[in-house]
């Protein structure tokens, strides 16, 4: 192996690194919110929603977690066009993400829900709560709770799966790592820096949602 | 301009679903028998046994299938070899199932009863001859759920070698779309393959994990 590993473009690339990374995570930090409230919405549908609308959320939920990522995001980006509407790379990019992570969040809601006891129901309807009422303020959190540890695994692996929106020419950082590499040649340089980075993203992203678990959820008192 | 009709853009997209299903099928495969290393690894008594597999599995489930694809891809180029995109494909796949089957299974074993483990020690087996009349019998039960459901995500993670040129489904759809200028169209075909393709699976593992609870319960 005759290659001499050269990271000298670093110092005149670093700006398109930096400018990906914030864009990497304005992607996850919005589909993260957005998503886990769609997921939550969806979950209670088909946990305890209404009769007629289960199977509508059920089919959307099936076709996501059954496509790949890639695919919705072409669908989204270069089909929708043709229905009249018309969208930029990062709205598209933004959709994409929520409506993947909302479908896969709504499976691992709906199982916190449904491991509820059920007297935690009968309970809220003994005080005179109205169903949704009860799910607001008994159910919802305490489920969340429970699932909190899986729901971020797969908010990292929807941060991961992010790389992909540099296909729609959405200016993450894979999009920069393509820019470089592009620019200087030094391919296999610039792709191992933006791994780095991405895991460094990724750890990092592991430990704010366990902070934001732990100021979300009620803490019990330590015996 | 040439008119293409449905049937048109529908066979070709089928015809390229083959290299889908070969990829996929490599990949679990070859994912698998390095999945079984590592966790052979990953439950041995050596502690730096147990560390490469931990870091290993960490690497690889930590960043994007998409960069290994394109390390596999240049850096396999480094060494001089001209690296055709199934090798890389092939390749970057295997090592990215083989983390998560690795992690599947691993959690599949220590989920076995420690009563196991020291009652066949009792009987005098070795840690090897534990593990493949003991530990491995009872552990592969639960374990086809969650490695069912793992070959939806290999099925899926295909889609991204289209990204470094390899010709499958997702390359075809959009090679159809530049032809025919109906992306509504081919990429809803597209997606109702790969739906064809991972359904069955998810909902066969779905079914096959209700059977095993209910089994237990039965105990």
């Amino acid at each position: 192996m005759n290659y001499h590993f050269e990271f000298g473009w670093l110092f005149e690339y670093y700006p398109q690194i930096i400018k990906g990374i914030g864009i990497t995570i304005q992607l996850i930090a919005i589909g993260a919110v957005a998503g886990i409230s769609l997921g939550i919405v969806c979950a209670w549908v088909r946990a305890l929603g209404p009769l007629w609308l289960k199977p509508v959320v059920a089919a959307y939920v099936e076709l996501i977690r059954n496509t790949p990522f890639l695919i919705q995001l072409f669908f989204i980006f270069f089909g929708l066009p043709s229905l009249g509407l018309q969208l930029s790379e990062l709205q598209a990019a933004n959709i994409a993400m929520v409506v993947n992570l909302g479908a896969y969040s709504s499976e691992i809601i709906r199982a916190g829900i449904q491991a509820t006891p059920k007297g935690q129901f009968e309970a809220g309807a003994s005080l005179a709560m109205t169903p949704f009422e009860t799910f607001r303020h008994v159910v919802l959190i305490p489920s969340l709770q429970r699932i909190w540890p899986a729901l971020s695994s797969q908010v990292v692996i929807v941060m991961l799966g992010s790389a992909v929106v540099s296909q729609i020419a959405a200016e993450d950082l894979t999009f920069a790592a393509n820019f470089i590499q592009s620019r200087t040649f030094r391919a296999f340089e610039a792709y191992m820096v933006s791994t780095a980075v991405y895991l460094l993203l990724a750890v990092l992203l592991r430990q704010v949602l366990g902070t934001v678990g732990w100021l979300i959820f009620p803490r019990r008192a330590a015996k | 301009m040439i008119e293409f009709t449905i049937w048109d853009v529908l066979r070709n997209l089928l015809l390229a679903s083959r290299w889908t299903i070969v990829l996929s099928l490599v990949s679990f495969i070859g994912g698998g028998l390095v999945g079984l290393v590592l966790l052979f690894l990953r439950i041995s008594r050596r502690k730096w046994a147990r560390a490469v597999a931990k870091y290993y599995i960490e690497l690889f489930q930590g960043t994007p299938l998409l960069m290994q694809l394109f390390i596999a891809f240049f850096g396999l180029g480094l060494f001089g070899i001209d690296v055709p995109a199934w090798l890389a494909a092939g390749l970057a796949l295997i090592l990215w199932s083989a983390a998560f089957l690795g992690e599947i299974w691993r959690g599949c074993v220590e989920a076995i009863a420690k009563g196991q483990w020291e009652a066949s020690a009792s009987l005098g087996m070795g840690r090897l001859q534990q593990m493949r009349y003991v530990i491995l019998p009872q552990a592969m039960r639960i374990a086809v759920p969650p490695t069912v459901g793992f070959s939806v995500q290999v099925i899926k993670g295909t889609a991204l070698t289209s990204i470094i040129g390899f010709v499958e489904l997702s390359k075809a759809g959009t090679v159809v779309t530049n032809a025919t200028f109906q992306p509504f169209t081919v990429y809803g075909l597209v997606a109702l393959i790969y739906f064809a393709l991972c359904w069955p699976l998810s909902k066969s593992s779905q079914i096959l994990e209700r059977k095993l609870n209910v089994a237990h319960r039965n105990h």
